[in-house]
Protein backbone atom coordinates (compact mmCIF):
# COMPACT_ATOMS: atom_id res chain seq x y z
CA UNK A 1 0.00 0.00 0.00
CA UNK A 2 1.15 3.40 -0.78
CA UNK A 3 1.17 6.02 2.22
CA UNK A 4 -1.97 8.27 1.64
CA UNK A 5 -0.41 11.96 0.53
CA UNK A 6 -1.51 14.56 3.49
CA UNK A 7 -2.03 17.23 0.55
CA UNK A 8 -3.55 16.80 -2.78
CA UNK A 9 -2.82 20.48 -3.98
CA UNK A 10 0.03 22.10 -3.37
CA UNK A 11 0.85 25.98 -2.06
CA UNK A 12 1.36 27.14 -5.87
CA UNK A 13 -2.76 25.77 -5.99
CA UNK A 14 -1.30 22.92 -8.21
CA UNK A 15 -2.23 18.80 -7.75
CA UNK A 16 0.01 15.93 -7.09
CA UNK A 17 0.24 14.80 -11.23
CA UNK A 18 1.05 18.88 -11.82
CA UNK A 19 -2.08 20.20 -12.68
CA UNK A 20 -4.10 22.93 -12.43
CA UNK A 21 -7.38 22.37 -10.79
CA UNK A 22 -9.42 22.67 -13.88
CA UNK A 23 -6.74 21.01 -16.12
CA UNK A 24 -7.59 17.96 -17.95
CA UNK A 25 -5.28 14.97 -18.39
CA UNK A 26 -3.62 14.57 -21.58
CA UNK A 27 -6.43 12.49 -23.85
CA UNK A 28 -5.38 10.96 -26.75
CA UNK A 29 -8.12 8.97 -29.15
CA UNK A 30 -7.76 6.75 -31.95
CA UNK A 31 -11.21 5.41 -34.32
CA UNK A 32 -10.65 2.09 -36.20
CA UNK A 33 -8.29 0.27 -34.70
CA UNK A 34 -9.73 -3.08 -34.86
CA UNK A 35 -10.58 -4.42 -37.68
CA UNK A 36 -13.00 -7.44 -36.72
CA UNK A 37 -15.66 -4.98 -35.28
CA UNK A 38 -17.88 -2.90 -36.87
CA UNK A 39 -16.88 0.28 -35.27
CA UNK A 40 -14.26 0.82 -32.56
CA UNK A 41 -12.19 3.30 -30.59
CA UNK A 42 -8.96 3.89 -28.27
CA UNK A 43 -8.51 5.90 -25.52
CA UNK A 44 -5.55 7.09 -23.46
CA UNK A 45 -6.60 9.49 -20.94
CA UNK A 46 -4.00 10.18 -18.12
CA UNK A 47 -2.79 6.86 -17.86
CA UNK A 48 -6.05 5.43 -18.48
CA UNK A 49 -6.08 2.91 -21.34
CA UNK A 50 -9.25 1.87 -22.83
CA UNK A 51 -10.82 -0.13 -25.94
CA UNK A 52 -14.13 0.29 -27.27
CA UNK A 53 -15.40 -1.93 -29.75
CA UNK A 54 -19.70 -1.63 -31.52
CA UNK A 55 -20.86 -5.22 -33.32
CA UNK A 56 -24.43 -3.97 -35.29
CA UNK A 57 -26.98 -3.30 -36.06
CA UNK A 58 -27.40 -7.33 -36.76
CA UNK A 59 -29.43 -10.17 -35.57
CA UNK A 60 -30.16 -10.17 -31.94
CA UNK A 61 -28.96 -13.37 -29.84
CA UNK A 62 -30.84 -14.39 -27.96
CA UNK A 63 -33.80 -13.14 -30.63
CA UNK A 64 -36.83 -12.80 -28.19
CA UNK A 65 -34.56 -10.15 -26.36
CA UNK A 66 -35.17 -8.32 -29.78
CA UNK A 67 -37.63 -5.67 -29.62
CA UNK A 68 -40.77 -4.63 -32.65
CA UNK A 69 -40.20 -1.44 -32.47
CA UNK A 70 -36.48 -0.46 -31.80
CA UNK A 71 -32.99 -1.38 -31.87
CA UNK A 72 -31.43 -3.15 -28.82
CA UNK A 73 -28.27 -1.58 -27.30
CA UNK A 74 -26.33 -3.80 -24.59
CA UNK A 75 -22.90 -2.90 -23.32
CA UNK A 76 -20.40 -5.01 -21.42
CA UNK A 77 -17.98 -3.07 -18.97
CA UNK A 78 -14.99 -4.70 -18.14
CA UNK A 79 -11.53 -4.48 -17.00
CA UNK A 80 -8.29 -6.52 -17.41
CA UNK A 81 -7.03 -8.58 -14.43
CA UNK A 82 -3.79 -6.33 -15.26
CA UNK A 83 -5.38 -2.93 -15.36
CA UNK A 84 -4.89 -2.63 -11.50
CA UNK A 85 -2.22 -2.67 -8.83
CA UNK A 86 -3.97 -6.11 -7.36
CA UNK A 87 -4.87 -8.39 -9.61
CA UNK A 88 -8.63 -8.12 -10.32
CA UNK A 89 -10.50 -11.60 -10.92
CA UNK A 90 -11.77 -11.49 -14.32
CA UNK A 91 -15.54 -12.59 -13.36
CA UNK A 92 -17.93 -9.30 -14.28
CA UNK A 93 -17.75 -7.79 -10.46
CA UNK A 94 -20.94 -5.59 -8.97
CA UNK A 95 -19.47 -2.77 -9.84
CA UNK A 96 -18.67 -3.80 -13.40
CA UNK A 97 -22.15 -4.53 -13.78
CA UNK A 98 -23.54 -1.42 -12.47
CA UNK A 99 -21.01 0.45 -14.92
CA UNK A 100 -21.88 -1.82 -17.59
CA UNK A 101 -25.98 -0.44 -17.03
CA UNK A 102 -25.32 3.49 -16.40
CA UNK A 103 -22.78 3.20 -19.26
CA UNK A 104 -25.61 1.77 -21.74
CA UNK A 105 -28.18 4.58 -20.73
CA UNK A 106 -25.68 7.31 -21.41
CA UNK A 107 -25.28 6.19 -24.80
CA UNK A 108 -28.94 5.08 -25.88
CA UNK A 109 -30.12 8.85 -25.67
CA UNK A 110 -27.50 9.44 -28.35
CA UNK A 111 -28.67 6.83 -30.68
CA UNK A 112 -31.41 6.94 -33.23
CA UNK A 113 -32.80 3.17 -32.09
CA UNK A 114 -35.95 3.22 -33.97
CA UNK A 115 -34.12 3.04 -37.47
CA UNK A 116 -33.15 -0.47 -37.28
CA UNK A 117 -35.80 -2.53 -35.63
CA UNK A 118 -35.53 -6.36 -34.15
CA UNK A 119 -31.84 -5.69 -34.78
CA UNK A 120 -29.09 -4.92 -31.49
CA UNK A 121 -26.09 -3.75 -31.75
CA UNK A 122 -23.73 -4.61 -28.64
CA UNK A 123 -20.75 -2.58 -26.92
CA UNK A 124 -17.45 -3.88 -25.30
CA UNK A 125 -15.63 -2.07 -23.42
CA UNK A 126 -11.98 -3.56 -22.00
CA UNK A 127 -9.99 -1.42 -19.44
CA UNK A 128 -6.64 -1.89 -20.48
CA UNK A 129 -5.22 0.36 -17.58
CA UNK A 130 -7.28 2.20 -14.91
CA UNK A 131 -6.38 5.39 -13.22
CA UNK A 132 -9.67 7.02 -12.45
CA UNK A 133 -12.76 7.98 -14.36
CA UNK A 134 -12.26 4.77 -16.27
CA UNK A 135 -16.13 4.83 -16.60
CA UNK A 136 -15.57 8.51 -18.29
CA UNK A 137 -13.27 7.43 -20.59
CA UNK A 138 -14.89 4.56 -21.56
CA UNK A 139 -18.23 6.58 -22.79
CA UNK A 140 -16.02 8.59 -24.64
CA UNK A 141 -14.58 5.89 -26.72
CA UNK A 142 -17.66 3.92 -26.83
CA UNK A 143 -19.36 6.87 -28.38
CA UNK A 144 -17.16 6.69 -31.30
CA UNK A 145 -17.44 2.85 -32.03
CA UNK A 146 -20.68 3.88 -32.16
CA UNK A 147 -20.20 6.97 -34.63
CA UNK A 148 -17.46 4.69 -36.33
CA UNK A 149 -19.75 1.40 -36.90
CA UNK A 150 -22.03 3.89 -39.03
CA UNK A 151 -24.84 3.97 -36.42
CA UNK A 152 -26.78 6.92 -36.80
CA UNK A 153 -26.32 9.32 -33.40
CA UNK A 154 -27.66 12.61 -32.65
CA UNK A 155 -24.57 13.57 -31.04
CA UNK A 156 -21.55 11.94 -29.28
CA UNK A 157 -21.63 11.82 -25.97
CA UNK A 158 -18.45 12.49 -24.29
CA UNK A 159 -17.76 12.09 -20.15
CA UNK A 160 -15.81 13.79 -17.55
CA UNK A 161 -15.45 14.08 -14.13
CA UNK A 162 -15.07 16.48 -11.28
CA UNK A 163 -14.86 16.39 -7.74
CA UNK A 164 -13.56 17.74 -4.38
CA UNK A 165 -10.07 17.51 -2.84
CA UNK A 166 -8.71 19.38 -0.15
CA UNK A 167 -12.00 21.39 0.00
CA UNK A 168 -11.05 22.33 -3.86
CA UNK A 169 -13.76 21.40 -6.64
CA UNK A 170 -11.02 20.22 -9.34
CA UNK A 171 -11.72 18.76 -12.79
CA UNK A 172 -10.78 15.34 -13.70
CA UNK A 173 -9.52 13.31 -10.33
CA UNK A 174 -7.15 10.37 -11.28
CA UNK A 175 -6.66 7.43 -8.97
CA UNK A 176 -4.93 8.90 -5.96
CA UNK A 177 -7.61 11.53 -6.19
CA UNK A 178 -10.71 9.99 -6.23
CA UNK A 179 -9.36 7.62 -3.44
CA UNK A 180 -8.25 9.77 -1.09
CA UNK A 181 -10.10 13.15 -2.34
CA UNK A 182 -13.91 13.49 -0.70
CA UNK A 183 -15.78 13.69 -3.69
CA UNK A 184 -16.38 12.11 -7.61
CA UNK A 185 -18.79 13.58 -9.76
CA UNK A 186 -18.65 11.70 -13.53
CA UNK A 187 -21.00 13.24 -15.72
CA UNK A 188 -21.97 12.28 -19.64
CA UNK A 189 -23.20 14.95 -21.70
CA UNK A 190 -24.01 15.45 -25.45
CA UNK A 191 -23.09 19.29 -26.27
CA UNK A 192 -25.06 19.91 -29.05
CA UNK A 193 -28.52 18.87 -27.19
CA UNK A 194 -27.15 20.45 -23.83
CA UNK A 195 -27.84 16.85 -22.42
CA UNK A 196 -26.44 15.37 -19.61
CA UNK A 197 -26.84 11.63 -20.13
CA UNK A 198 -25.25 10.04 -17.07
CA UNK A 199 -24.72 11.32 -13.54
CA UNK A 200 -23.33 10.08 -10.65
CA UNK A 201 -21.84 11.20 -7.17
CA UNK A 202 -20.36 9.43 -4.36
CA UNK A 203 -18.60 11.42 -1.51
CA UNK A 204 -20.18 14.54 0.61
CA UNK A 205 -20.85 17.97 -1.10
CA UNK A 206 -22.95 21.16 -0.63
CA UNK A 207 -25.59 22.19 -3.04
CA UNK A 208 -23.00 24.95 -4.57
CA UNK A 209 -19.78 22.29 -4.47
CA UNK A 210 -21.73 20.25 -6.39
CA UNK A 211 -23.26 22.77 -8.78
CA UNK A 212 -19.70 24.20 -9.80
CA UNK A 213 -18.58 20.30 -10.06
CA UNK A 214 -21.48 19.03 -12.25
CA UNK A 215 -20.27 22.92 -14.81
CA UNK A 216 -16.56 22.05 -14.35
CA UNK A 217 -17.26 18.58 -15.31
CA UNK A 218 -19.37 19.81 -18.24
CA UNK A 219 -16.44 22.15 -19.44
CA UNK A 220 -14.45 19.39 -19.53
CA UNK A 221 -16.67 17.59 -21.36
CA UNK A 222 -16.46 20.12 -24.17
CA UNK A 223 -12.64 20.16 -24.23
CA UNK A 224 -12.51 16.15 -24.78
CA UNK A 225 -15.25 16.45 -27.36
CA UNK A 226 -13.00 18.63 -29.77
CA UNK A 227 -10.55 15.91 -29.17
CA UNK A 228 -13.38 13.61 -30.13
CA UNK A 229 -14.10 14.64 -33.01
CA UNK A 230 -11.00 15.17 -34.28
CA UNK A 231 -10.40 11.75 -33.61
CA UNK A 232 -13.21 10.54 -35.86
CA UNK A 233 -12.61 12.96 -38.81
CA UNK A 234 -8.60 11.53 -39.08
CA UNK A 235 -10.03 8.25 -39.64
CA UNK A 236 -11.46 8.95 -42.97
CA UNK A 237 -9.45 11.47 -43.64
CA UNK A 238 -6.80 8.66 -43.73
CA UNK A 239 -9.15 6.57 -45.45
CA UNK A 240 -9.19 9.44 -48.02
CA UNK A 241 -5.73 9.60 -48.88
CA UNK A 242 -5.38 5.98 -49.11
CA UNK A 243 -7.80 6.54 -51.95
CA UNK A 244 -5.84 8.88 -53.44
CA UNK A 245 -2.72 7.23 -53.46
CA UNK A 246 -4.15 4.01 -55.15
CA UNK A 247 -6.31 6.03 -57.80
CA UNK A 248 -2.72 7.44 -59.01
CA UNK B 1 -38.49 -4.62 -14.69
CA UNK B 2 -40.44 -3.82 -17.32
CA UNK B 3 -43.77 -4.48 -18.30
CA UNK B 4 -46.47 -3.84 -20.44
CA UNK B 5 -48.05 -0.70 -20.43
CA UNK B 6 -50.74 0.89 -23.08
CA UNK B 7 -50.58 3.81 -25.02
CA UNK B 8 -53.66 5.32 -23.68
CA UNK B 9 -52.51 5.05 -20.52
CA UNK B 10 -49.41 6.63 -20.85
CA UNK B 11 -51.18 9.45 -22.77
CA UNK B 12 -53.22 9.76 -19.91
CA UNK B 13 -50.69 10.25 -17.51
CA UNK B 14 -48.42 12.63 -20.06
CA UNK B 15 -50.98 15.01 -20.33
CA UNK B 16 -52.26 14.94 -16.28
CA UNK B 17 -48.57 15.69 -15.46
CA UNK B 18 -48.67 18.81 -18.11
CA UNK B 19 -51.16 19.70 -15.94
CA UNK B 20 -49.46 19.33 -12.84
CA UNK B 21 -51.77 16.20 -11.50
CA UNK B 22 -51.51 12.55 -11.21
CA UNK B 23 -53.63 9.92 -11.79
CA UNK B 24 -53.45 8.64 -8.01
CA UNK B 25 -54.66 12.58 -7.15
CA UNK B 26 -51.47 12.98 -5.77
CA UNK B 27 -49.27 16.42 -6.90
CA UNK B 28 -45.90 16.14 -8.55
CA UNK B 29 -44.07 17.38 -5.25
CA UNK B 30 -45.89 14.99 -3.18
CA UNK B 31 -44.83 11.28 -1.80
CA UNK B 32 -47.05 8.23 -1.17
CA UNK B 33 -48.21 7.48 2.00
CA UNK B 34 -44.84 6.39 4.51
CA UNK B 35 -45.05 3.64 6.89
CA UNK B 36 -42.26 2.78 8.75
CA UNK B 37 -42.09 -0.49 11.09
CA UNK B 38 -39.01 -1.37 12.74
CA UNK B 39 -37.60 -4.29 14.68
CA UNK B 40 -40.44 -6.85 12.71
CA UNK B 41 -38.08 -9.78 12.42
CA UNK B 42 -36.82 -10.40 16.18
CA UNK B 43 -33.94 -13.00 14.70
CA UNK B 44 -32.11 -10.13 12.98
CA UNK B 45 -29.94 -8.10 14.76
CA UNK B 46 -31.95 -5.01 13.26
CA UNK B 47 -35.09 -4.91 11.16
CA UNK B 48 -37.61 -2.50 9.24
CA UNK B 49 -40.79 -2.87 6.87
CA UNK B 50 -41.36 0.34 4.93
CA UNK B 51 -44.56 0.79 2.78
CA UNK B 52 -44.43 4.04 0.33
CA UNK B 53 -47.71 3.84 -1.06
CA UNK B 54 -48.32 -0.24 -1.91
CA UNK B 55 -44.48 -0.54 -2.57
CA UNK B 56 -43.13 -3.00 0.78
CA UNK B 57 -39.45 -3.60 1.57
CA UNK B 58 -38.36 -5.54 4.38
CA UNK B 59 -34.54 -4.60 5.31
CA UNK B 60 -32.69 -6.80 7.76
CA UNK B 61 -29.57 -6.49 9.66
CA UNK B 62 -27.41 -9.59 10.53
CA UNK B 63 -24.00 -8.37 12.58
CA UNK B 64 -21.36 -10.98 12.73
CA UNK B 65 -17.54 -10.87 13.05
CA UNK B 66 -15.20 -11.37 10.28
CA UNK B 67 -12.06 -9.67 9.01
CA UNK B 68 -11.62 -6.04 7.73
CA UNK B 69 -10.23 -5.03 4.45
CA UNK B 70 -6.88 -4.16 3.86
CA UNK B 71 -6.72 -1.20 3.65
CA UNK B 72 -8.73 0.24 6.50
CA UNK B 73 -7.30 -2.92 8.71
CA UNK B 74 -9.21 -0.62 11.79
CA UNK B 75 -12.55 -0.41 10.15
CA UNK B 76 -15.57 -2.69 10.21
CA UNK B 77 -17.50 -3.73 7.29
CA UNK B 78 -20.89 -2.64 5.71
CA UNK B 79 -21.96 -5.46 2.81
CA UNK B 80 -25.41 -4.29 1.04
CA UNK B 81 -27.34 -6.69 -1.05
CA UNK B 82 -30.40 -6.24 -2.74
CA UNK B 83 -33.00 -9.22 -3.59
CA UNK B 84 -36.03 -8.35 -5.74
CA UNK B 85 -37.67 -11.64 -4.84
CA UNK B 86 -40.04 -13.31 -7.29
CA UNK B 87 -43.12 -13.12 -5.37
CA UNK B 88 -42.86 -9.15 -5.44
CA UNK B 89 -43.77 -8.55 -9.12
CA UNK B 90 -44.13 -10.63 -12.49
CA UNK B 91 -41.05 -9.07 -13.79
CA UNK B 92 -39.03 -10.81 -11.17
CA UNK B 93 -37.40 -14.06 -11.80
CA UNK B 94 -35.62 -16.42 -9.71
CA UNK B 95 -31.88 -16.19 -10.24
CA UNK B 96 -28.93 -14.93 -9.60
CA UNK B 97 -28.68 -10.80 -9.44
CA UNK B 98 -29.29 -9.25 -11.84
CA UNK B 99 -28.19 -5.20 -13.31
CA UNK B 100 -31.74 -3.83 -11.46
CA UNK B 101 -31.16 -5.74 -7.76
CA UNK B 102 -27.40 -4.48 -8.30
CA UNK B 103 -27.74 -1.38 -8.54
CA UNK B 104 -30.52 -0.88 -6.45
CA UNK B 105 -28.12 -2.71 -4.18
CA UNK B 106 -25.50 -0.10 -4.58
CA UNK B 107 -27.09 2.57 -4.71
CA UNK B 108 -28.52 1.86 -0.83
CA UNK B 109 -25.28 1.21 -0.11
CA UNK B 110 -23.73 4.51 -1.57
CA UNK B 111 -25.90 6.36 0.44
CA UNK B 112 -25.08 4.51 3.64
CA UNK B 113 -21.59 4.65 2.59
CA UNK B 114 -20.74 7.96 1.49
CA UNK B 115 -22.75 9.28 4.61
CA UNK B 116 -20.29 7.45 6.65
CA UNK B 117 -23.88 6.80 8.61
CA UNK B 118 -21.86 3.79 10.11
CA UNK B 119 -19.45 4.44 12.86
CA UNK B 120 -17.59 2.10 11.36
CA UNK B 121 -14.55 2.47 13.62
CA UNK B 122 -16.15 1.45 16.83
CA UNK B 123 -16.89 -1.63 14.73
CA UNK B 124 -12.96 -3.07 15.20
CA UNK B 125 -12.53 -5.94 17.55
CA UNK B 126 -8.72 -5.97 16.63
CA UNK B 127 -7.40 -4.23 14.19
CA UNK B 128 -6.34 -6.02 10.97
CA UNK B 129 -7.93 -9.29 12.81
CA UNK B 130 -11.46 -9.11 13.68
CA UNK B 131 -14.09 -6.25 13.18
CA UNK B 132 -18.02 -6.59 12.85
CA UNK B 133 -19.09 -7.07 9.57
CA UNK B 134 -22.79 -5.58 9.08
CA UNK B 135 -24.66 -7.36 6.90
CA UNK B 136 -27.76 -5.11 5.19
CA UNK B 137 -29.93 -7.19 3.22
CA UNK B 138 -33.33 -5.14 1.02
CA UNK B 139 -35.89 -7.82 0.45
CA UNK B 140 -38.40 -6.09 -1.97
CA UNK B 141 -41.66 -8.04 -1.05
CA UNK B 142 -44.40 -5.62 -3.70
CA UNK B 143 -42.87 -3.31 -6.37
CA UNK B 144 -45.60 -0.97 -7.07
CA UNK B 145 -42.70 1.81 -8.07
CA UNK B 146 -39.72 3.68 -6.27
CA UNK B 147 -37.80 0.58 -4.74
CA UNK B 148 -34.60 2.92 -4.30
CA UNK B 149 -36.56 5.55 -1.78
CA UNK B 150 -38.17 2.60 -0.10
CA UNK B 151 -35.46 0.53 0.20
CA UNK B 152 -33.21 3.62 1.51
CA UNK B 153 -35.24 4.50 3.91
CA UNK B 154 -36.17 0.82 4.74
CA UNK B 155 -32.17 0.05 5.22
CA UNK B 156 -31.84 3.43 7.59
CA UNK B 157 -34.70 2.77 10.06
CA UNK B 158 -33.00 -1.10 10.27
CA UNK B 159 -29.93 0.43 10.86
CA UNK B 160 -31.63 2.97 13.77
CA UNK B 161 -32.65 -0.45 15.16
CA UNK B 162 -29.72 -2.31 15.33
CA UNK B 163 -28.14 -3.95 18.41
CA UNK B 164 -24.61 -5.34 18.55
CA UNK B 165 -23.96 -8.60 20.65
CA UNK B 166 -21.59 -7.12 23.28
CA UNK B 167 -18.91 -9.55 23.25
CA UNK B 168 -15.32 -9.81 25.19
CA UNK B 169 -11.63 -10.54 23.68
CA UNK B 170 -10.27 -14.14 25.69
CA UNK B 171 -7.01 -15.44 24.12
CA UNK B 172 -7.69 -13.92 20.88
CA UNK B 173 -11.04 -15.64 20.79
CA UNK B 174 -14.01 -13.20 20.65
CA UNK B 175 -16.83 -14.36 22.93
CA UNK B 176 -19.89 -13.24 22.98
CA UNK B 177 -21.56 -11.75 26.33
CA UNK B 178 -24.85 -11.06 27.96
CA UNK B 179 -26.98 -7.88 26.75
CA UNK B 180 -26.59 -5.50 23.42
CA UNK B 181 -25.30 -2.27 22.60
CA UNK B 182 -26.89 0.03 19.73
CA UNK B 183 -25.04 0.13 16.30
CA UNK B 184 -23.47 3.44 16.71
CA UNK B 185 -24.92 5.66 13.82
CA UNK B 186 -23.52 8.97 13.16
CA UNK B 187 -25.46 10.27 10.31
CA UNK B 188 -29.44 8.88 9.01
CA UNK B 189 -29.20 10.07 5.16
CA UNK B 190 -32.44 10.24 3.24
CA UNK B 191 -32.86 9.30 -0.43
CA UNK B 192 -34.97 11.04 -2.62
CA UNK B 193 -36.10 9.99 -6.56
CA UNK B 194 -37.62 12.04 -9.04
CA UNK B 195 -38.52 11.01 -12.33
CA UNK B 196 -39.10 12.83 -15.78
CA UNK B 197 -41.72 12.84 -18.16
CA UNK B 198 -42.01 15.63 -20.73
CA UNK B 199 -39.19 17.27 -19.36
CA UNK B 200 -41.85 17.81 -15.73
CA UNK B 201 -40.19 16.59 -12.81
CA UNK B 202 -41.99 14.07 -10.51
CA UNK B 203 -41.19 12.86 -7.03
CA UNK B 204 -41.29 9.33 -5.59
CA UNK B 205 -42.79 7.77 -9.16
CA UNK B 206 -45.15 5.04 -8.56
CA UNK B 207 -45.05 2.02 -11.47
CA UNK B 208 -46.63 3.06 -14.10
CA UNK B 209 -45.18 6.38 -13.76
CA UNK B 210 -41.76 4.60 -13.94
CA UNK B 211 -43.23 2.70 -17.32
CA UNK B 212 -43.70 6.32 -19.00
CA UNK B 213 -40.47 8.29 -17.69
CA UNK B 214 -37.21 8.47 -19.72
CA UNK B 215 -35.19 9.26 -16.73
CA UNK B 216 -34.80 9.50 -13.07
CA UNK B 217 -32.35 11.41 -10.66
CA UNK B 218 -31.77 9.69 -7.21
CA UNK B 219 -30.04 11.96 -4.51
CA UNK B 220 -28.85 11.12 -0.65
CA UNK B 221 -28.41 13.83 1.40
CA UNK B 222 -26.95 13.97 4.90
CA UNK B 223 -27.86 15.42 8.31
CA UNK B 224 -26.27 18.52 7.65
CA UNK B 225 -28.52 18.79 3.67
CA UNK B 226 -25.05 18.38 1.80
CA UNK B 227 -25.55 15.64 -1.03
CA UNK B 228 -23.84 11.71 -0.23
CA UNK B 229 -24.82 10.19 -3.45
CA UNK B 230 -26.06 10.76 -6.76
CA UNK B 231 -27.24 8.27 -9.49
CA UNK B 232 -28.98 8.89 -12.68
CA UNK B 233 -30.94 6.30 -14.13
CA UNK B 234 -32.85 5.72 -17.12
CA UNK B 235 -32.58 6.08 -21.13
CA UNK B 236 -33.43 9.74 -21.34
CA UNK B 237 -31.09 12.96 -19.67
CA UNK B 238 -31.49 15.80 -18.35
CA UNK B 239 -30.05 19.67 -19.04
CA UNK B 240 -27.89 21.60 -17.08
CA UNK B 241 -30.88 23.50 -15.96
CA UNK B 242 -33.09 20.15 -15.49
CA UNK B 243 -30.03 19.03 -13.04
CA UNK B 244 -30.17 22.32 -11.07
CA UNK B 245 -34.21 22.32 -10.19
CA UNK B 246 -34.16 18.54 -9.71
CA UNK B 247 -31.18 19.16 -6.70
CA UNK B 248 -33.36 21.84 -4.99
CA UNK B 249 -37.12 19.86 -5.27
CA UNK B 250 -34.73 16.74 -4.10
CA UNK B 251 -33.22 18.69 -1.46
CA UNK B 252 -36.86 20.19 -0.53
CA UNK B 253 -38.39 16.98 -0.60
CA UNK B 254 -35.54 15.42 1.78
CA UNK B 255 -35.85 18.05 4.69
CA UNK B 256 -39.27 17.51 4.62
CA UNK B 257 -38.63 13.84 4.97
CA UNK B 258 -36.55 14.19 7.70
CA UNK B 259 -39.09 16.40 9.49
CA UNK B 260 -41.92 13.53 9.61
CA UNK B 261 -39.04 10.90 9.79
CA UNK B 262 -37.98 12.28 13.01
CA UNK B 263 -34.59 11.35 11.86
Amino acid sequence: MNEKPEKLIDKKGLRLDGRKVDELRPVKIEVGILSNADGSAYIEHGKNKILAAAYGPREMHPKHLSQPDRMVLRCRYHMAPFSVGERKSPAPSRREIELSKVIRQSLEPSVFLEYYPRTGVDIFIEVLQADGGTRCASITAAALALADAGIPMRDLVVACAAGKVDDTVVLDLFDTEDKVGCADVPVAFMPNLNAVTLLQMDGILSTEEFEKAVNMAIEGCKKIYEIQKEALKTKYMLIQEEEEVEEE
Amino acid sequence: MSSLITRVRVTQIEQLIEKGKRLDARGVGDYREIKVEQGVIEKAEGSARVLLGKTEVLVGVKVETGTPFPDTPDNGVLTVNAELVPLASPTFEPGPPDENSIELARIVDRGIRESQAIDTEKLCIEAGKKVFVVFVDVYVLNHDGNLIDASALAAVAALMNTKMPNYEVKDGEVVIKQGYTQLPLKSHPITVTLGKINNKLIVDPWLEEEQVMDSRLTMAFNDEGNICATQKGGSGYFTQQQILEAMKLAQEKAAELRKKMKW
